[in-house]
């Protein structure tokens, strides 16, 4: 149960306040903002997004720069209320289109319309679009998309590839579009984010992949819809069994998930038998299912380091990057830093032959070297060379003073997993009935690291 | 709602000041008022957004009631929702003027579309003026029979917000009954839904006062409740799902197979994509299986899973709270997740506050197998950019070096970090260096060759410094220069900034002096000085001790300063287990996430629907489900947690059979005698004066004076095995006491409870209001696991107090009992 909810802009505006049970004093949200600005004196440290201050208990999540919070003095459940207010977040997403400020700043009679039947007198009621929609008159106003960050991890989708419809993931679920008629389509994006963690001989240590079936439908009349993975998925691994015995762990497949789990719309009757997920998929944007799998993998990338002296108060940096994929595919948007020693004062770079769309940079205030490429072709290769001038004669070991090294990337089309969706079915309603499907995949990193 | 105004808000641009806007707003809403010209709507919808814009940035717009009431004659539903929303802002400030929406707010709860009767409804109960609470009865009353599911959810919360205005007026009017065969009947689960938490709430402030309400609140965890809604759960929301799930993780079945039922039906929970959900079932999971060790166990192994995924694909706001319960549930057994340490290694780009208990992960579940592995993580991260994680993860290997037997590798490694050359680095591991010697003395010739290579000229943080003193010090005999640091330590005294740091000067300088006296003498007599003159009163008086000390005899001195020590086996916990146990039981709320239970943060009205005290309370009265269980099952089940109760049942169950387990447990335990008691000779007058239902007051104490009895300063005692025994025990002793009526009206609830901990009987769990209250204590003897469980309930205006004692040795309850009331007595006592 929460006292308060409110968003404020990044400066701590408030944008939407609504105090459902009047509580918790006025000035909550000040005192807030306050509270997470200067969280410790030297701003270093982020607020947890769980905290007391007399009395009172603040949560918050931050969505797109935005910081959706609420308040409450009961000793409530915390994982209750941060789901509930990233799912608000969600809701308000798949009515408006495009959540940020300015969106939120046009609609908030509708915001405010969403937020009386999703929350009555602080207990949640109902964040599912679908039901909402029969309760909610405003209209959308739709802001313009083009300028816009990318938002969620569909977003990705609008560079890059060009089959998409960029247009899409930044549709209102109600709104109509400018022409009348609806499209009809549905979205299922497999997005998988990797972890690993290399050591200094290039050795994997750590790797994981958090993966998440993401599905949004444009689909009148909510049709069924079934959707088939690999049939020698397995899932559970090594770990004791469960006393209920519920699942065959037995069997090697050949994609092996720890763990997963499933919206509450997905029906699992013959996911047994034959993997496939049944559901009736509701308005808006949602997880069709999370997984989380920590079996061996072939890392996208490699990423060879080299520091060394190179006369007084001059050392070396060779950075090597190689794309392990498919030549079909196409890497983007890739980032690589590297923290240097703390008394470099100064980078030169220089680049292979004909590297476009490179962009090299050395950061002073943090003594960060930064190197971003465009694309990256499968089975390529791209080597960065830096020379660095210290102010201080070396002693110790300069691996020890740099490193490590982290990499951002998205690769599109591509799936380390190898968890696939075989097929997607819709029940048809008629033989003309035909609705667009997409089915995208995504990689990104999420921790990619090599160590010194 | 929009904060009220602030009227010093200064005028910009974007946030036009109000005045002149607000006047101009007044006459465009007055001209459109009566309009039914097409297009009005549109137009005083317009006007409707504006006036709630200027709202929500905090102008005052409450002058435009008049008008915004005439304007909401529409049968627009938009404009209806933007005038309701205004009017619902308003009118708690603003009673006058609410009262001229009554009339439109009623016509519209009987309105023909079922959306604005709800509306109007919701709107209704919203206004929070308590004078209007008679126009809100009857719309309520006919909303809860409405025909549409929207309108009955709406009125159900709309009787919670009559509560709150108005307590009587809600329970004269009988809304609660109402609200109970809704909840048990309506077919719309978000209405149930609703009905559980609007009696939930109202039950649980009425209990303290009403038996009544305190006994439906009961019904609320009781079998047929719990399975209704436990059935139907799939067709609940997300949200409503955690509610019932919280409402049975407090159902006591009655057996295990009822238990295993219960898991099977919610197993499928584990997998739902909601934290909360997942978090809720894993609650439920573990209270209902408290009693059986095994079936424990394996909830554990059950649940690593799903909240490893929990963790690591939601964001990382809720990845935080996972993992507060992970770590709360990797402290009661580490062994489970020892092998998943990789789990909670830190991601570069992960937010300080998801480290930081990754960290306390890891120190939590390294032991022999895994321990290098960690420590070369953790050794990793000492170099990292960010600061205050470094710092963590230097503390964590001192942590971990503390709680191993093998701490071989980790004191290369902490050595290595004295050699990295970073200030702080090396400021951490001087800390931990200390710690470790103390714990360890066996590693002092490995410490001390390198802590002496560092210049006490590049320790600067206080704490560092004073590890190094007090090293300096304590091995003043292996480290060469010692006296020549301290000495020159000593010269710089006034630019010494902190107190810590010179008062383990002093100390330090004393012990170097027992140990090699020619060279400190001189560093001694200036640091004597110098603290006699030091202006913080620490110092002087420790100078000034230390000063006469030497002066009256140099061998007594040597003998205060300098003793042979033992080494420090284990570190002081800094919870105890009575607190950890408390937080395990308010698992799935913030205590788990702050580490406190929910009495050191929030106020009593606030604790939750369901605290601790008020269900212990209810176990004194609601004992059905105890007599239902047959004793062999009881046995069974409860074999490996309360073994001292099934090992005297055994003892003394060739006579007596099951019968004390299946007799029934009535409040008037004098009809009924422990078998144990007749058994033991002694104490047959004592049986048979309970048989008479007489009174024993403490002075007229059986012959034979039990042999005095000692309790266990530092017991503990878990409250579900509390509330187990409580369940089991027949009550041995039940005697009435009194205090003082001055003592009793002074007393509070706290003070009593830290008198009785003072005399080693510890309360469990409290409740009441004044003047009755009510305290569970618990108190164990010294030498064996044999435990006394007291209920006692005051009235504080009359000072009588009642006080009801189950033991598991029947034949020293007498003695304890005595010693309950001598504690008691004192109570108050200057």
């Amino acid at each position: 149960m929460i006292s308060q909810f409110f968003v404020l802009s990044q400066r701590g505006d408030n944008i939407v306040f609504r105090d459902y049970r009047g509580e918790v004093q006025k000035g909550s949200a000040e005192i807030f903002f306050r509270k997470v600005k200067f969280w410790k004196d030297d701003g270093q440290e982020e607020a947890p997004p769980v905290f007391n201050l007399d009395g009172v208990n603040y949560f918050h999540v931050k969505v797109v720069g935005l910081l959706f919070v609420a308040t409450t003095r009961v000793n409530v459940s915390p994982s209750l209320v941060l789901e509930l207010l990233q799912r608000i977040a969600r809701v308000i997403k798949d009515y408006l289109g495009i959540l940020n400020e300015d969106s939120l700043r046009k609609n908030f009679v509708l915001v405010y319309e969403l937020l009386d039947e999703v929350i009555d007198f602080g207990y949640a009621q109902t964040t599912s679009t679908e039901v909402l929609k029969s309760y909610v008159f405003n209209e959308p106003i739709v802001v313009d998309a083009a300028r816009l960050q990318p938002l969620n991890p569909a977003a990705i989708f609008m560079q890059g590839t060009k089959r998409m419809p960029g247009t899409a993931v930044t549709k209102s679920v109600v709104a109509n579009e400018p022409g009348g008629r609806r499209r009809e389509e549905i979205f299922v994006d497999i997005i998988e984010k990797i972890s690993v963690t290399f050591s200094s001989s290039g050795y994997i240590l750590t790797s994981e992949i958090d993966g998440t079936i993401q599905m949004k439908s444009y689909l009148t009349g909510n049709p069924e819809i079934r959707l088939a993975l690999n049939e020698d998925l397995s899932i559970g691994r090594g770990g004791g069994r469960s006393i209920y015995d519920y699942r065959s762990s037995s069997g090697s497949g050949v994609v092996i998930l720890d763990d997963c789990n499933f919206h509450e719309s997905v029906r699992l009757d013959n996911f047994e038998v034959d993997r496939t997920l049944t559901l009736v998929p509701p308005d808006g944007e949602f997880p069709v299912m999370n997984y989380r799998m920590t079996q061996e993998f072939k890392p996208p990338f490699r990423i060879n380091t080299l520091i060394e002296e190179a006369g007084s108060l001059k050392a070396e940096v060779i950075l090597k990057i190689s794309a392990e994929f498919s030549s079909s595919i196409i890497a983007n948007t890739i980032a690589i830093q590297m923290p240097l020693p703390k008394y470099t004062i100064r980078a030169t770079f220089e680049l292979e032959p004909a590297a476009n769309g490179q962009t090299t940079d050395f950061k002073e205030v943090n003594k960060r070297l930064e190197w971003g490429i465009k694309k990256i072709v499968g089975g390529s290769e791209h080597t960065l060379r830096a020379k660095l001038t210290f102010s201080q004669e070396l002693h110790g070991n300069l691996t020890k003073e740099s490193g490590p090294v982290s990499m951002t990337f998205t690769i599109p089309m591509y799936n380390a997993s190898k968890l696939q969706v075989k097929y997607l079915q819709i029940a048809k309603k008629s033989s003309t009935y035909n609705p667009y499907r997409w089915v995208r995949y995504v990689t990104q990193a999420n921790s990619y690291v090599a160590r010194l | 709602m929009a904060p009220p105004a602030h009227s010093h808000r200064s005028a910009s641009p974007s946030q036009p000041s109000g005045k002149g806007e607000v006047s101009d707003l007044k006459s465009q809403l007055r001209q459109l008022a009566g309009s039914r010209a097409p297009g009005a709507d549109d137009s005083k919808r317009e006007l409707f957004k504006k006036v709630i814009s200027y709202m929500t940035i905090g102008i005052d717009v409450s002058s435009l009631f008049g008008e915004m009431v005439m304007c909401s004659a529409t049968s627009d539903i938009v404009l209806k929702k933007m005038c309701y929303l205004y009017v619902g802002n308003y009118a708690e400030v603003n009673p006058d003027l609410a009262l001229l929406t009554i009339n439109f707010l009623q016509r519209d709860c009987k309105d023909d579309d079922p959306m604005i009767r709800g509306l109007a409804l919701r709107s209704l109960s919203s206004l929070r003026v308590s004078n209007l609470v008679e126009y809100l009865v009857g719309p309520l009353g006919s909303g809860l029979k409405d025909n549409n599911s929207y309108v009955r959810m709406v009125a159900v919360m709309g009787v919670l917000k009559l509560y709150h205005i108005s307590a009587s007026t809600c329970i004269d009017a009988d809304f609660p009954a109402m609200l109970k065969h809704l909840m048990l009947s309506d077919p719309d689960t978000q209405v149930v839904a609703n009905c559980l938490y609007a009696l939930q709430e109202i039950w649980s402030s009425e209990a303290s006062t009403s038996e009544e309400a305190a006994r439906d609140k009961e019904s609320l965890i009781s079998k047929p409740v719990i399975y209704y809604l436990l059935n139907r759960i799939r067709e609940f929301s997300e949200w409503a799902q955690c509610q019932v799930l919280e409402l049975a993780a407090k159902y006591i079945p009655s057996d295990s197979n009822e238990i295993f039922d219960i898991m099977n039906l919610l197993e499928d929970r584990l997998q739902h994509a909601n934290g909360a959900v997942v978090l809720a079932t894993t609650k439920v999971f573990l209270q209902l299986t408290l009693s059986m060790n095994d079936v424990h166990q394996q909830v554990y192994e059950r649940i690593k899973a799903p909240l490893l995924t929990l963790m690591s694909s939601g964001s990382p706001e809720q990845s935080y709270a996972v993992l507060s319960h992970l770590h709360l549930l990797v402290m009661r057994a580490p062994y489970i997740f020892s092998s998943d340490y990789k789990h909670f290694y830190c991601q570069y780009n992960e937010p300080s506050y998801v480290k930081k208990l990754k960290l306390e992960m890891l120190t939590a579940v390294a032991n022999e197998n895994n321990t290098y592995e960690i420590v070369t993580e953790l050794c990793e991260y000492a170099a990292n950019v960010d600061i205050a994680i470094a710092r963590e993860s230097i503390r964590a290997v001192g942590k971990i070096a503390l709680q191993q037997y093998d701490v071989n590798a980790i004191v290369d490694r902490l050595l290595q970090f004295l050699e990295m050359e970073k200030d702080y680095v090396t400021a951490e591991a001087l800390v931990l260096v200390k710690d470790l010697l103390r714990k360890y003395p066996q590693w002092s010739h490995d410490c001390i060759a390198v802590v002496g290579n560092i210049s006490s000229k590049n320790v600067q943080e206080p704490k560092a410094k004073a590890a190094l003193i007090w090293m300096l010090g304590e091995y003043s005999q292996e480290m060469t220069d010692a006296p020549y640091v301290l000495e020159s330590l000593i010269e710089n005294w006034d630019d010494e900034h902190s107190a810590e740091v010179r008062l383990h000067l002093l100390t330090a300088v004393m012990k170097c002096f027992f140990k090699r006296p020619p060279e400190t003498q001189k560093a001694l007599g200036a640091a004597l000085a110098a603290g006699l003159a030091d202006f913080h009163r620490d110092v002087h008086d420790r100078a000034l001790f230390y000063y006469r000390l030497l002066q009256y005899d140099v061998s007594v001195a040597e003998c205060i300063i300098n003793p042979p020590k033992q080494a420090v086996s284990v570190f002081a916990d800094t919870q105890s287990s009575e607190i950890k146990d408390r937080i395990f039981d308010e698992f799935n709320s913030l205590s788990v996430v702050y580490q406190k239970p929910s009495y050191m943060f929030t106020d009593k009205e606030h604790r939750g629907p369901f605290e601790l005290s008020d269900e212990l309370g209810k176990l004194s009265t609601g004992t059905e489900s105890a007599n239902d269980v047959p004793a062999h099952r009881v046995e069974a089940n409860d074999k490996d947690l309360l073994l001292s109760i099934s090992e005297k049942e055994e003892s003394i169950g060739a006579i007596n059979n099951d019968s004390a387990y299946t007799a029934p447990l009535f409040d008037t335990p004098s009809v009924f005698v422990p078998a144990s008691q007749s058994q033991s000779e002694p104490k047959g007058s004592l049986a048979i004066d309970d048989l008479l239902g007489l009174v024993l007051p403490a002075a007229t104490a059986p012959a034979p004076s039990p042999l005095p009895l000692k309790l266990n300063s530092r017991a503990i005692l878990d409250s579900a095995i509390f509330q187990q025994k409580w369940r089991q025990l027949q009550i041995s002793i039940s005697q009435e006491h009194s205090m003082s009526p001055a003592v009793a009206a002074a007393l509070t609830p706290q003070a009593l409870i830290q008198h009785m901990q003072a005399q080693s009987i510890h309360c469990i769990a409290s409740g009441g209001q004044s003047p009755n209250f009510k305290f569970f204590f618990f108190a164990q003897k010294a030498e064996e696991p044999s435990t006394f469980l007291v209920e006692y309930k005051i009235n504080t205006s009359s000072g009588k107090a009642q006080i009801n004692i189950k033991a598991d040795d029947q034949s020293t309850s007498e003695a304890f009992s005595t010693l309950f009331c001598s504690a008691l007595s004192e109570f108050g006592m200057p």
